[in-house]
């Protein structure tokens, strides 16, 4: 049996008065990758969302069996989550340069400046405009500089909240070959929120698919990747 | 018409001088700003505290000057933060509005405080730009003589006239213009220059606290994207806690670099520059902290140039001089206007 990186069990989240998970169960096992699809508005981003107690949550959230349900975003970061959200959320303001060390805020060690030169030599795009503000870079650059910096923390378990959004289509496939290298050369635990469910499914381990706030479907990703119902909702077969 | 251009010069520095206490006060809205958006009203108010701290400290206890300012830079950063803490954080940061008031009422609470401790009259402080030693060049011109009187330059002509000490000619003569160079014919007075150089010291200070620090990081990561600022480990609130503490150590200097020449401290002292200091802002853009500087020396030229020496001496009209305070009501209207964002603001850009 692999040993559970992340566990959700029954996972309610809110904003205000409106419920948008419903009780949600899924695992995340050690050095997988696990995508969760779902249409628009069905609570793909506030799954990510509530995993980092950033809503309004009830339900148990366990991290290598330790309940992280009521843990501080800081903290929860400190325990090596990073997470990419969605529309990249890079600090605009801010050098590349900057948002390379910010990523590493939680970190002690005198390793920072060697780690912001490896993702330089895997993002050479990034060293080029190191002292560019971050809003003058184009969308896939942000995007790679989004991911770099949630790397930056050396997390054990990284959270992607759509990152083809809004990217040209070669973009994204580069993107998604260095997601399926990280996770091959490091072991990196990776949980990916998608709409590209083509892409996503054959880089993944395991999928659920999410419908209004509730799991509809989940299974093996080969097996989701030839479910009939998977085609037709979302891969346009 | 009467083009008194020989004068002009005199009112560039005023302006120039009196800008550089908005642009102190104006930092110290846009640092709170920046991160939050809003606008803290009592930003004049604590600064008023923290000059009156000087006053104690450095009046009332005989402590040395500038320890005196440092002890109250301090004091009111710890002020700030506690505010922060206390009456800001509890509070949805998405609704701006309770802020607002709060804000509000603490500008009320504590100048009726003040006003209750130390009651609305002027009391007089050391100017910390007034000792300068006879070596400085022109630096001698206050001299108390044997018989106790007090000289220093009269008017235009340079010639030193002696005042009696203890009359107003007196307090005149050390409220104003006791030493400074000549310059194109005009006084520059020592006061202004050393308004000047405390700003710039304290610019640098800032710009290495931002630019070099972890906390600077982290303060300007949280204002420009707090969510992502949170999702990358950083402890928001204690960085707000952080910006509070940094805009009253700002509002302290601009209070305490204003206070002589205003003849002193009283609780109302930084009412109307406050109004100048939200222009300057607003001018410069309330999220630009270069723009700040920018904006409050502009509008302390405005209001010397433009109101003082034209309004007043080359069209002769006196009234003009009560039209100043409009003047910053009114370039607040027309920036919010026209330029929004101001001179160096962020036009936010939404990408989809």
């Amino acid at each position: 049996m692999t040993d559970m990186m992340l566990k959700a069990e029954d996972l309610h989240a809110r904003y205000g008065a409106v419920e948008v998970l419903r009780g949600l169960d899924f695992e995340v096992p050690d050095g997988n990758v696990v995508v969760i699809l779902g249409a628009n508005g069905a609570g793909k981003t506030t799954t990510l969302r509530a995993l980092c107690n950033m809503c309004t949550t009830t339900g148990t959230v366990t991290m290598e069996g330790d309940d992280i349900s009521r843990a501080k975003t800081a903290d929860i970061v400190r325990r090596g989550v990073a997470h990419v959200p969605q529309g990249r959320g890079t600090f605009p303001e801010l050098s590349v340069m900057d948002n390379l060390k910010i990523g590493a805020y939680t970190r002690k060690d005198n390793e920072v400046g060697a780690d912001v030169d490896r993702w330089f030599e895997i993002f050479p795009r990034l060293e080029e405009r190191r002292d560019q503000l971050a809003g003058s870079l184009s969308g896939g650059e942000q995007q790679m500089l989004a991911v770099a910096r949630a790397l930056m923390c050396r997390p054990r378990l990284l959270l992607l909240d759509e990152p083809s959004l809004g990217l040209a289509p070669l973009i994204i496939e580069d993107l998604f070959e260095r997601f399926a290298q990280l996770n091959k050369e490091t072991g990196l635990t990776m949980l990916l929120v998608e709409q590209n469910a083509n892409l996503a499914l054959d880089m993944a381990d395991y999928g659920y698919v999410i419908e209004s706030g509730e799991i509809a479907l989940h299974g093996p990703a080969d097996q989701l990747k030839n479910d009939p119902a998977v085609q037709e909702a979302y891969l346009g077969a | 018409m009467n083009w008194n251009f020989e004068i002009l010069p005199d009112f560039i520095f005023n302006g120039l001088r009196d800008g550089a206490v908005y642009a102190a006060a104006a930092l110290a809205l846009v640092l709170i700003f920046k991160a939050t958006t809003l606008i803290n009203f009592a930003t004049g108010e604590l600064a008023m505290l923290g000059a009156f701290f000087v006053y104690v400290l450095n009046i009332e206890q005989g402590l040395w000057l500038w320890l005196s300012i440092a002890i109250a830079m301090l004091v009111s950063a710890g002020i700030g933060a506690a505010v922060e803490r206390a009456l800001v954080r509890p509070f949805d940061p998405a609704d701006h509005l309770p802020v607002v008031l709060i804000t509000l009422g603490l500008f009320l609470i504590i100048n009726a405080v003040a006003g209750d401790v130390w009651n609305y009259q002027v009391r007089r402080v050391n100017d910390p730009f007034g000792q300068f030693p006879s070596w400085v060049p022109n630096g001698s011109e206050l001299k108390t003589s044997s018989e106790g009187t007090i000289a220093c330059l009269e008017n235009a002509d340079g010639a030193l006239a002696e005042v009696a000490p203890g009359t107003a000619g007196a307090d005149m003569c050390e409220m104003v213009g006791r030493t400074f160079f000549e310059v194109i014919g005009a006084r520059l007075h020592y006061r202004t220059i050393g308004t000047w150089i405390a700003l710039a010291l304290a610019l640098i200070a800032l710009a290495i606290i931002l630019g070099k620090t972890k906390a600077g990081l982290a303060f300007r990561a949280v204002s420009s994207n707090t969510e992502s600022a949170r999702l990358v480990g950083v402890n928001t609130g204690r960085t707000l806690g952080f910006g509070w503490a940094l805009a009253s150590v700002f509002g302290t200097l601009s209070a305490a670099l204003v206070a002589p020449a205003l003849g002193g401290v009283n609780p109302n002292m930084m009412l109307t520059i406050l109004i100048y200091a939200l222009a300057g802002a607003a001018l410069g853009g309330l999220d630009s902290l270069g723009g700040a500087v920018i904006g409050g020396l502009v509008v302390g030229l405005i209001k010397s140039v433009l109101v003082s020496w034209f309004g007043v001496v080359v069209l002769g009209q006196a009234y003009f001089s009560i039209l100043q305070l409009a003047t910053a009501f009114l370039l607040i209207l027309i920036v919010l206007l026209f330029r929004p964002a101001g001179l160096f603001g962020t036009r936010r850009i939404e990408r989809v």
